[in-house]
């Protein structure tokens, strides 16, 4: 009887415990809106919402802010890392999983996850000493001589390249992404019933034909999704590319000319920032930042769970 | 086994107790500072030869010169540093002191094959222009004058600026501002700027690779760094039409002739300095006391007492260019005048 009751307590305690935990988490979220709120309100008081959002300029001096450059160079930077990156990685998820002989899948397997398990400071360092160098002095002049010289992409591909531009931050974020989107594709491609492959096989079907007519159109939601969460993984992405992408408040004429983003724009700033206003500025736009990657992760799970309860 | 569990929580509790009562003791040995960057390699040599010798610790953190100030205008650190000093009525309004450690050089970071291992020369309104995008070309007229000697090529200029807000970046806008009144008008000058043109590389040693791998670049960085990493520097013509290349003397020469004046907290940028042999882009980096806190304050100058009698030999080795003698004298006066000395 004691010993029932003492099981009981220790059950509730336990309960308590893990509920604390989990409710933790909505206090630390709900904490950090508050606080972002709270010290950009200088900044949002100052200069509104669009006013904020659509002004181009950035000037510490004049007092002048305003996040249309950052906003434009994260939404770039992250969609063309994801234009790079999802071609590769869904070929390897399908290769692991449909292609690749058992005693590949394993190491390959590996060797992806180990490629997320990199922090992102050494993908910066890496890219100003190693990739940047090589980028402006190969691979920059030679897309600019074979690509750059068809009419729709001369303007895509001018300037004078130099290795700190769009192009080397999205190859960088690319590679930092492709991890993500090749396990969670893995991860549903796992998910199509055996039985559906087999009997696309028994009609005659190829291998091509069962990719492409059973096996991607049963998981189409959850690729999406782990495409929306490496979209949100770019977004967010600091170091890596604070170090490749210049901080230049300037709208971007071309792949191979520096701009900011706004991660690269808090990194580079926040430290020195000695102005109120410039401080509250910098949070402004991790709020928006904030906003923008919380809604596309929350359309990013929706779609992944939709494919798991199919 | 319960027991056992709950014995080891009471020790785990009971030693994370002690231990925060231990830090509090030992805090009132330690001295706590944050602030510019740009010194840090500087105040902690001179932190750890401090402890060796008076066995009292000095804590500095370098989290930037706004979060320095930030931090000790809230009074949460003991001392706080900033390469940009505050305006005199700013030091009021926020009660603080302030006063400069030592002197920073910036210098002009070249990258033209051509040129080799001879001399180019620049002044402030032919790096204004190539800063706003004016002059594109090495072979530019206007830096053809000022070498006439050299046969300069006719590829575009890529100026280099630092990505991330400095006070190298504030010393050379200044600089900039106080030479050419369109970079005044347009851009003024601060830790971040508005640059118009070049890119933008995170870091002095961010500035330094760069314009070491990019030929026809030029960039601006503090004077140790184009000393370590062995890059070409420009000489500069100053204040008087004399043409000066950077180095220890000529930082000293400018420091000489600055208006470092105590009644304003010393604030001054010693750029466009009217010595005869003065390099005209320098700068001081200043320490901010809280002017209530006497007794911490007191043992705050200690430290900086110390260093400015003993750590000249420490900073020369850093390529930091210590403050001259007339200098020092100056700031013990500011410090006894607020009875802290």
């Amino acid at each position: 009887m004691i010993r029932l009751k003492r099981d009981y307590i220790l059950n509730t305690l336990f309960l308590f415990i893990t509920a604390i935990g989990a409710f933790l988490i909505f206090v630390i979220l709900l904490g950090i809106i508050v606080v972002l709120f709270e010290e950009s309100f200088p900044a949002i008081k100052r200069f509104g919402f669009l006013g904020f959002v659509l002004s181009p300029s950035w000037d510490p001096v004049k007092e002048l802010f305003g996040g249309a450059i950052p906003l434009l160079g994260t939404l770039i930077t992250s969609l063309l890392a994801l234009f790079l990156a999802v071609p590769i990685a869904l070929g390897i998820a399908i290769f692991i999983t449909e292609v690749a002989p058992r005693r590949l899948k394993e190491p390959i397997g590996v060797a992806i996850e180990l490629l997320a398990a990199i922090p992102s400071i050494i993908y910066g360092m890496w890219g100003l000493f190693t990739l940047a160098p090589i980028n402006a002095k190969y691979i920059e002049p030679f897309l600019q001589m074979t690509l750059g010289q068809i009419p729709p992409f001369v303007k895509l591909f001018s300037g004078t390249p130099l290795g700190i531009d769009l192009f080397t931050a999205s190859l960088i974020l690319s590679i930092m992404i492709i991890p993500f989107t090749a396990s969670v594709a893995r991860d549903s491609f796992q998910l199509v019933p055996a039985v559906l492959k087999e009997s696309a096989y028994g009609l005659g079907a190829t291998k091509w034909e069962v990719i492409k007519d059973v096996v991607f159109p049963y998981c189409k939601l959850g690729v999406l999704g782990g495409i929306g969460l490496s979209l949100g993984r770019a977004l967010g992405e600091t170091m890596a590319v604070a170090f490749v992408l210049g901080n230049l408040n300037q709208f971007p004429s071309s792949l191979f000319s520096a701009t900011a983003t706004v991660t690269v724009k808090l990194a580079n700033e926040f430290t020195e920032a000695d102005k109120d206003i410039h401080l509250a500025s910098l949070f402004y736009l991790a709020l928006l930042l904030f906003i923008l990657s919380f809604t596309i992760l929350a359309i990013a799970k929706y779609f992944i769970q939709r494919t798991q309860y199919k | 086994m319960k027991k056992t569990l709950l014995l080891l929580i009471i020790l785990t509790l009971g030693a994370l107790f002690k231990g925060h009562v231990e830090i509090g003791k030992a805090s009132t040995k330690t001295i706590n500072g944050a602030g510019a960057t740009f010194p840090y390699p500087l105040y902690s040599a001179w932190a750890s030869q401090y402890y060796k010798e008076k066995g009292i610790r000095v804590n500095y953190q370098s989290i930037g010169s706004g979060g320095g100030i930030r931090q000790v205008t809230e009074r949460t650190v003991d001392f706080g540093a900033t390469d940009m000093p505050l305006k005199p009525e700013e030091v009021e309004q926020k009660k603080l002191l302030q006063f400069p450690t030592v002197i920073g050089g910036v210098v002009i970071a070249i990258n033209v094959p051509e040129v080799g291992d001879k001399s180019l020369t620049l002044d402030g309104e032919t790096l204004c222009k190539i800063y706003l995008g004016e002059i594109k070309n090495w072979d530019d007229a206007k830096i053809k004058a000022l070498n006439p000697g050299l046969s300069l090529p006719s590829k575009p200029i890529t100026p280099v600026y630092r990505s991330d807000g400095s006070g190298t970046t504030a010393i050379f806008t200044h600089y900039l501002s106080s030479v050419c009144s369109a970079w005044a008008k347009d851009v003024g000058f601060g830790t971040s700027v508005n640059f118009r043109v070049g890119i933008g590389a995170k870091g002095n040693e961010g500035v330094a690779n760069y314009v070491k791998r990019t030929p026809y670049s030029l960039g601006y960085l503090e004077y140790a760094y184009a000393v370590q990493n062995k890059i070409g520097v420009s000489n500069l013509k100053n204040a008087k039409g004399k043409v000066v290349s950077p180095s220890v003397d000529t930082f000293k020469e400018a420091a000489q002739t600055a208006q470092l004046d105590p009644a304003k907290h010393f604030y001054v940028f010693m750029t466009n300095a009217p010595g005869g042999n003065a390099w005209p882009i320098a700068g001081a980096t200043y320490i901010l006391l809280a002017k209530e806190k006497v007794d911490i304050n007191k043992e705050v100058i200690k430290f900086f007492d110390w260093a400015l009698q003993t750590g000249d030999k420490i900073a020369l080795e850093l390529h930091y260019v210590p403050l001259p003698e007339r200098i020092k004298t100056r700031i013990r006066e500011y410090w006894k005048k607020q009875g802290l000395f």
